[in-house]
């Protein structure tokens, strides 16, 4: 039997969490954020890292863009491709949940 | 040292070698521990916070079966306190009612299961353990209830290489996260039995093919991690990430070493957790210094553009085949042995040919020391 899960595409409504399997922590020794999961650690860069931590259960992708795209003071579109590319990415990694 | 000195990230406590399988290829050593000589509960939980000191960052409870110790709650909400991710990697057979909600609520952060065949009479016939697949489909439903993510691992080798294309389909059944498709590794108990594990070689070919199409076609519904066989290979793994580079295992008696099989290694002498401190180990032992970094290699390692990414292959590979724990692993096809292992495939294979035995394999049990072939 084949499950009925289907590959997760991201749209400006999706609303990405993280997954029980993942999570985010302050690393003391290494003085950096590591991205904790089953067999891998990944140490995202700044912008990774402020794209994950809006990945809250609550906001749209659409509302993420709009909001970093302020932060940083850059133009949407340059903002939102970057951002959907990143999450299709760690979310075709089960990195996160759409 | 030819790079800067890193902490640990990574480490696999081997909590005991009790185990209700017996599989023939398991990476435990021959010479197994018994129950007597396994560390107590706190002496576990002072490892585990000076591991957290130190920058472990993800703690593997392994065995043997690691649920065959009652304490095991109590390891993992020690480990869960330090914000260290935990890993339970179990066979999953016999474990009592409530326990798998009890780890969950321990703070266990994922689960990893073994099967050993895709269909019954395999897993049953290589564990050597009957009904242990239903126990494991029932293992499996319960961790999905507790809410914890699941990894599904097989480990592959003759007996079982055809059943790559259901061990894929029974993972998405069960609802895993990830599948790891693990080539067994001819260390431990399977080098004993590795003319009796080694597949053929179109089976290899299939199988790499099967995988890397599933992998195309199961994008985003579910992680499959490919280890390939060894003695098929151009390049070696790069074993635990390199010796003593950022991972490190402790045996049921707190020996600790930089992997499973190092203490196959005879020219060197591995510390207890305990008389030393996990910091002292990781730092000063001369086990972990001996094949650090890259200027121990010989040639053609030392001056192999892939030097580190490979960080040279495995030791213990290099002990087994050439004879020499600092020669490049026999697996790389760079290594002047390199035709050994084909030779070894094509031993395993006349020996398959050869007359049908009525146990073909040396089945892992405590007290049965056999040296290997």
């Amino acid at each position: 039997m084949m499950a009925l899960r289907e590959r997760a595409l991201v749209s400006l409504r999706s609303v990405p969490s993280l997954p029980r399997h993942v999570r985010i922590q302050y690393d003391p020794v290494r003085q950096a954020f590591a991205v904790l999961s089953p067999e891998k650690i990944f140490w995202p860069n700044e912008i990774s890292l402020d794209i994950l931590r809006r990945c809250d259960g609550r906001s749209s992708v659409g509302h993420i863009i709009a909001d970093l795209a302020a932060e940083y003071d850059a133009e949407q579109e340059a903002v939102a491709a970057d951002v959907i590319a990143f999450l299709q990415e760690w979310s075709d990694k089960l990195l996160v949940k759409l | 040292m030819s790079e800067p000195f890193l902490p640990p990230i990574g480490m696999l406590a081997e909590l005991t070698h009790r185990c209700p399988l017996q599989c023939p290829y398991c990476s435990n050593p021959l010479e197994l521990l018994k129950a007597n000589r396994e560390l107590d509960t706190q002496t576990w939980l002072d490892l585990f916070s000076q591991a957290a000191d130190l920058g472990v960052l993800q703690v593997h409870l392994s065995g043997g079966e690691p649920t065959l110790r009652r304490d095991l709650e109590q390891l993992i909400a020690g480990l869960s306190a330090r914000g260290v991710y935990t890993n339970l990697i179990t066979a999953g057979v016999g474990i009592a009612e409530g326990r798998i909600e009890a780890f969950a609520e321990a703070g266990l952060d994922h689960l990893q299961l073994s099967f050993q065949g895709a269909r019954p009479a395999t897993t049953d016939r290589i564990g050597n353990h009957k009904r242990s697949h239903d126990k494991k489909l029932e293992t499996a439903r319960r961790a999905r209830a507790a809410g914890l993510p699941l990894t599904i691992n097989a480990p592959i080798h003759r007996h079982n290489i055809e059943e790559v294309p259901e061990f894929i389909e029974m993972a998405l059944s069960l609802g895993a996260e990830r599948l790891e498709i693990a080539n067994v590794q001819y260390a431990g108990w399977a080098l004993t039995n590795r003319d009796a594990l080694m597949p053929e070689r179109d089976a290899v070919d299939r199988q790499a093919e099967i995988v890397a199409a599933a992998r195309e076609r199961l994008t985003g519904i579910i992680n499959i991690d490919f280890v390939p066989p060894d003695y098929f290979a151009i390049y070696p793994k790069p074993c635990m990430g390199g010796w003593a580079r950022d991972a490190f295992m402790v045996t049921p008696d707190g020996t600790v070493l930089p992997c499973h099989a190092a203490q196959t290694i005879p020219s060197l002498s591995f510390e207890r957790f305990g008389p030393r401190s996990l910091s002292a180990i990781w730092t000063d032992s001369p086990a972990f210094n001996a094949f650090r970094g890259t200027d121990w290699m010989q040639e053609p390692c030392r001056s192999c553009e892939r030097r580190e990414i490979d960080w040279g292959g495995c030791r213990c590979q290099a002990m087994a085949i050439a004879g020499d724990a600092a020669a490049t692993d026999p697996a790389c096809a760079k290594s002047p042995i390199h035709a050994r292992m084909a030779m070894l495939i094509d031993e395993a294979q006349r020996a398959a040919a050869g007359p049908v035995k009525d146990e073909p394999f040396v089945y892992r049990r405590i007290g049965v020391v056999t040296e290997p072939a």
